[in-house]
């Protein structure tokens, strides 16, 4: 990809960063970067379109250590969870052969396995020798007859968020718009039911959280034409300049899709959340406001009334035990404030978001719900993280699964939300999950028991207590103090 | 134990699907982990870090300390060295580790990186660290995997931080008790803590190179949080290697590295592929009496009893069983010298990558590929049992045989970084697992006939016999072992 393509990518019209600060958008610093790169961002941007052959065109490290991902999942085809790569070896570099490796995979992956299309991804090495994949991807498609996808993705272009930017881009370039939607399927009809088609971008269908979310859809005659991208199919993408309406979901992520698919196609987009009761309300009720049809508001809003109600008595209990429980928020873009609604309906007080990702935006909606003193973390290191824990007596964290480990060993009750997780907390439904899981971990017997030093330790401790009980003495006992004060606010 | 000439089949596909394979790069970083207050600086793009530490993470459920170079376009065109310098200086000031492992990646050897020189810059420039040491070493993920970018950190680090013995003045012997362990990247953190405990059970004090079970083995530690390594071999015992009285060298892909030392230090070695079976850890514990002097302890030697035991008991099950196996060379050498013993054939065997020792694995053949591969060849050979890392799930789901884990990544065991396989008690479970699983088949069943002439009525057919046939062949080898 040239310098220009990239330049082009991240001067997003529709992103907030570009009018204000640039903060999503600095340069990383040697030594001290996490997150991911862009070829990482585009593969997992892609990756949940399961009829698609996959293909990582690179030496092993880019395949290697993150083929298998098993977060996101499908309805039916599995082909998306086979891992596949040109693993480039030294020959191949040293020789230029990397061109006529991917192609000869290419074919192979179409003999063995029959994809709907192929999905090539650049990374770094053949990026720098300067394979021209967009050339192989047009010969392959030309000799097979089957859609050969390139996404220039090399992971040296920038971050994550680029790389979301630039698979979504590819959909649109060379997917999108290639199809007609299929007929409604015989007997899904209703009377007085008119159906409308929509598309998710960014919903990735996290342990299947989508589900809790599609029977309802159903329900109110909204045909999801695709999701981009889980659970969804090749096929599916090639229809998405149908929709009458898409929703960004709890993500800028692909922002540029749903401009461009406005751009093309007129199609008006909003970007939502199916987090939290409010949220989840909110989502369905902009549908029916864009599609502009007064029936579907009415149905959309009694099936609201309905289900607000159902949630609102089967979250009674665990409201009572998740009450006044204080969380510290740290995750990236739309889901700081996405999830910050979900855990105000458990009745639960959010003393702190990160908005390391967030877009000026993003920032608007956290004071509007947490009120104009909110705190932001905009540097989330892992230090900086338990400080804040300890002075804000936060009772549990909430990240990806990167600072998973970095609050256990603090001895810190932690909620994963990033892609890994095994459960999905979208939809009224995915709520109980939530509170489930919060609940789990925040009442476990166990927090008490990590944080208490050994019945010898405590004893030695007393006593020498006792024997400097005049001499002020701090320091010694500094991480015990620490720990069992982290013990009092749990 | 008997030598093979086993046939190497190279890599035919273009494609690689399911690959087996893991980076050198990750390799690398994995065994600096090995010591105290270190961290690895991938030298590349900042997703090569993301991905190499999201594996560590999920393999061993634990924060693992990796930085990056954060290459960009500008320094991936232009030249990186620069990048270098600062992310060395960014990790000095902020942690002042204890060391600092620099593994390079494809992206930093195809541009043409020199790390060396860079390192150079940076003691010009920044001498004020010059107390800090900074390994590099040349692991571009398009050639080995991540046992041999393992070895080839060990060896870097060697090189930098042990002298030659006639400057130092290092003598082998000097530590009358101390042993040096290099141990490759097919030991568990569960498996090194065994070792150790071998080895002081004859006195000794060894030095694990690198030593992931006092870093990398899950424990919960006084400090909130670190930002390099909370345990592992202390960088200062390197240079003193050389008053050894003793090497130990546990995997073939570290034999580079023992050349090394050895070359420096003088300090003999004593070298073992793997530590897995009754022979292997005979040798062992024979080195260990010789060279300590002390007989072997009594509680080792019903350790081994225990094991000969064990053997009895499960070869019924083991015994002529076919078995699969995919992973790095080491690790494929020791389990298939391991079903051998038991008289059970290897009857698929890939590897990722090329090694000398897989000349010597107890197969016919050992295939250079990934786990599209070893599903064909397990299909084609009528594997039973697969042993291979968590990728395999699917593969054993579709060969509708049992899979047992080991290598890496398990990200779907908790506490697989910890299983012992070694020594005589973690061969011994190894052994009962691997006979539970076979049990489990229920091989050897036979379909009922019913007879033309039959009286019985044809009725419910839901086999209400089955288990009874079970219950025989379960029953039938534990007597035996009951007998002793």
């Amino acid at each position: 990809m040239k310098a220009k393509d990239i330049a082009e990518l991240l001067d997003e019209p529709a992103c907030a960063h570009n009018t204000k600060s640039k903060s999503g958008c600095a340069k990383p610093k040697p030594g001290a970067t996490a997150g991911g790169c862009a070829f990482d961002g585009a593969q997992i941007a892609l990756l949940p379109i399961a009829d698609v052959a996959h293909i990582v065109h690179g030496s092993i490290a880019c395949a290697g250590s993150s083929w298998d991902n098993r977060g996101t999942r499908s309805s039916g085809e599995t082909l998306y969870r086979i891992g596949m790569t040109t693993d480039l070896t030294e020959q191949d570099v040293i020789m230029g052969r990397g061109e006529k490796r991917l192609f000869h995979s290419i074919k192979q992956a179409i003999d063995d396995y029959s994809p709907a299309a192929v999905f090539v991804y650049n990374t770094c090495v053949p990026a720098l020798v300067g394979d021209d994949i967009g050339a192989v991807c047009k010969a392959a498609e030309k000799r097979w007859s089957v859609p050969v996808v390139p996404v220039d993705a090399a992971g040296f272009y920038g971050t994550k968020n680029l790389g979301n930017r630039i698979a979504g881009d590819s959909m649109v370039r060379y997917v999108v718009g290639k199809r007609e939607p299929d007929p409604l399927p015989p007997g899904s009809e209703r009377e007085g039911i008119a159906v409308h088609d929509v598309n998710l971008i960014g919903e990735y269908n996290i342990a299947g959280e989508l589900w809790h979310v599609l029977p309802l859809l159903d329900e109110l005659g909204i045909r999801v034409l695709c999701t981009l991208s889980g659970d969804a199919r090749f096929h599916e993408v090639q229809t998405m300049h149908r929709a009458e309406v898409n929703m960004m979901v709890c993500s800028k992520a692909m922002i540029n899709v749903a401009r461009k698919l406005r751009e093309a196609y007129g199609t008006p987009w909003f970007e939502g959340s199916f987090y939290g009761v409010s949220d989840m309300s909110h989502a369905l009720r902009e549908f029916a406001r864009l599609i502009g049809d007064d029936d579907l508001t009415a149905r959309t809003e009694a099936l609201i009334a309905r289900e607000e109600k159902r949630i609102d008595e089967a979250l009674e209990p665990w409201r009572k035990r998740l009450r006044g429980k204080r969380a510290l928020l740290y995750t990236g873009g739309v889901k700081s404030w996405s999830v910050i609604s979900a855990l105000q309906d458990l009745g639960m007080h959010v003393v702190a978001t990160g908005t390391k990702k967030s877009t000026e935006d993003d920032k608007a909606r956290i004071r509007e719900l947490m009120g104009e003193e909110a705190r932001m973390i905009e540097d989330g290191n892992p230090r900086a993280l338990i400080n804040i824990v300890r002075d804000e007596k936060v009772d549990v964290l909430i990240a990806g699964g990167r600072n998973m480990y970095t609050a256990l060993k603090a001895r810190i009750p932690f909620l994963d939300i990033n892609q890994e997780r095994d459960f999905g907390y979208e939809g009224y439904a995915g709520m109980i999950e939530l509170a489930r899981q919060l609940a789990l971990t925040l009442e476990s017997p166990i927090w008490e028991a990590v944080r208490r030093p050994s019945p010898w330790a405590a004893r030695k401790a007393a006593a020498a207590a006792d024997e400097t009980a005049s001499a002020d003495r701090p320091g010694q006992q500094d991480v015990a103090d620490s720990v069992a004060e982290a013990g009092a606010g749990a | 134990m008997s030598t093979y000439t086993t046939v190497i089949e190279k890599r035919r596909k273009a494609l690689s699907v399911n690959p087996l394979k893991s980076s050198s790069t990750i390799g690398a970083a994995l065994a600096f982990l090995g010591f105290y207050r270190s961290i690895p600086m991938l030298h590349g793009s900042q997703g090569c870090t993301a991905f190499g530490k999201v594996f560590f993470v999920r393999h061993f459920r634990e924060p693992i300390p990796l930085q990056t170079t954060a290459m960009d376009q500008v320094s991936s065109v232009m030249g990186s060295g620069d990048n270098i310098v600062e992310g060395l200086k960014t990790i000095c000031e902020k942690s002042a580790p204890a060391m600092i492992g620099l593994p390079t990646t494809g992206l930093a050897e195809t541009q043409g990186s020199d790390i060396n020189m860079a390192v150079g810059g940076f003691r010009k420039q920044y001498p004020q660290f010059d107390h800090i040491p900074v390994i590099p070493v040349s692991t571009p993920d398009y050639t080995g995997c991540t046992e041999t970018g393992f070895a080839q950190a060990v060896e870097a680090l060697i090189d930098v931080l042990v002298p030659p013995a006639t400057e130092a003045g290092t003598r082998p012997g000097t530590r009358k008790k101390q042993v040096t362990v290099l141990v490759g990247s097919f030991l568990t953190p569960g498996d090194l803590e065994a070792l150790k405990d071998m080895l002081e059970q004859f006195g000794l004090r060894p030095v694990l190179i690198p030593d992931l079970s006092d870093s990398l083995d899950g424990h919960l530690a006084e400090t909130d949080f670190s930002p390099l390594t909370i345990g592992g071999t202390a960088v200062s015992e390197v240079p003193e290697l050389g008053n050894s009285l003793a090497t130990l060298v546990v995997g073939a892909s570290m034999h580079k590295a023992a050349d090394l030392l050895a070359e420096r230090t003088g300090v003999p070695d004593y070298r073992f592929d793997h530590l897995m079976g009754l022979d292997a850890v005979d040798a062992l514990v024979s080195t260990l009496s010789d060279i300590s002097g002390e007989p072997v302890p009594a509680k080792l030697e019903r350790a081994r009893a225990q094991l000969q035991d064990a053997m009895l008991d499960t070869h019924f099950m083991i015994g002529l069983s076919r078995v699969a196996i995919a992973a790095d060379a080491d690790l494929l050498k020791a389990f298939s010298d391991l079903v051998a013993g038991m008289g059970a054939t290897t009857v698929a065997a890939v590897a990722p990558a090329n090694a000398p020792v897989l000349r010597s694995v107890a197969a016919d053949k050992v295939k250079l590929g990934d786990l599209e591969e070893l599903e064909k060849l397990a299909v084609a050979n009528e594997a039973e049992l697969l042993i291979s890392n968590s990728h395999a799930v699917d593969t054993a789901r579709c060969l509708n045989i049992p899979l047992l884990r080991a290598g890496f990544p398990q990200y779907d065991l908790v506490g697989g970084y910890q299983r012992v396989w070694i020594g005589y008690q973690g061969t011994r479970q190894a052994l009962f697992d691997m006979a539970n699983m076979l049990l489990e088949l229920e091989r050897g069943e036979i379909a009922p006939y019913r007879s033309i002439y039959t009286q019985k009525t044809a009725a419910t057919t839901s086999s209400p016999h089955k288990p009874e046939f079970r219950h025989v062949a379960e029953t039938a080898p534990e007597h035996r072992g009951q007998q002793h």
